[in-house]
């Protein structure tokens, strides 16, 4: 544990949350959990977020990422009634391959960034993350991007209304049973 | 920021990302459940957006670019969530499975 000792605790609680939220993510055999475990997840990085200085940021994140899409998730894992343990068990050939996978990538990452020697110091700018200076940028820089995230959005749910809704013949069908 | 927070450097953020990208990327390989598929995209992204807030913090870059970056891709996670959960309800009302290797069967 020497690499961790010159680290602040809160730091080093928030990043074991993560982790341990995000594996139990992909290891619940229960989708209910999985869902309440990534919300778990989403809470520690808003709390990273904070300690990074972006406070408008932790609470967009709080509101758009554990407040709705986890909710939609839930509300979808409800209605289709898949809260019980109902995936069928994948052959441990699968698992060790996604996990050698897996594991080559974190090793091929971690290594790349060791020897590239990234020496950034943190700076003194104060009030980037604050709703002033994002504001600011957004409808200055960003106001092209901005208004196309609108027409991406009508789109989306134009979308997402067309695809859940039924038609005529499903409808007779389901009637007729 | 308080003065216990300085020992922290940007590699410790370039970690922690890279660890949750990689359990996020096993995830999609290994779990079937097409929804638990998307919660691991959604976890994969949240990572990059990790990233992308410590090296605004660390550059100490005024016009946020990094955090303009999050932003967009929040949006592009939503509208993917909702358009992805609204074609997976749709196969569940035809096939009665969310399971993604039953959906091979387009190739026949």
């Amino acid at each position: 544990m020497g690499v961790f000792s010159n680290l602040p605790l809160p730091f080093l609680i928030l990043s074991f949350l993560t982790i341990l939220g995000a594996l139990y993510v992909v290891t619940s055999k229960n989708p209910v959990h999985s869902v309440l475990a990534l919300i778990l997840t989403f809470f520690t990085i808003s709390a990273h977020y904070v300690l990074l200085n972006a406070q408008f940021l932790a609470i967009v994140n709080l509101m758009v990422y554990a407040g709705a899409i986890m909710v939609l998730f839930l509300f979808v894992l409800m209605l289709l009634n898949l809260n019980k343990e109902s995936e069928p068990i994948k052959s441990n050939l699968w698992g060790i391959a996604a996990a050698i996978s897996a594991g080559l990538l974190l090793v091929v990452i971690t290594a790349a960034f060791q020897t590239a020697g990234i020496a950034v110091m943190k700076s003194n700018a104060e009030g980037i993350g604050l709703v002033k200076n994002l504001g600011r940028v957004l409808m200055t820089e960003y106001l092209v991007p901005f208004e196309l995230t609108g027409i991406l959005f009508v789109s989306a749910m134009v979308g997402a209304v067309l695809l859940g809704k039924r038609d005529k013949n499903d409808i007779v069908k389901s009637e007729e049973i | 920021m308080l003065s216990i927070f300085h020992s922290l450097e940007i590699s410790h953020y370039i970690y922690l990302s890279t660890v949750l990208f990689s359990i996020g990327l096993f995830g999609v390989l290994f779990r079937r459940n097409a929804i638990i598929l998307l919660m691991c995209i959604e976890l994969m992204l949240n990572a990059v957006n990790l990233l992308l807030a410590a090296f605004t913090e660390y550059m100490g870059d005024m016009q946020a670019n990094g955090q303009m970056f999050v932003f967009f891709i929040m949006v592009v996670a939503a509208a993917e969530a909702a358009v992805g959960l609204a074609i997976i309800v749709m196969v569940y009302r035809n096939t009665r499975k969310t399971d993604v290797s039953f959906l091979d069967q387009l190739k026949d």
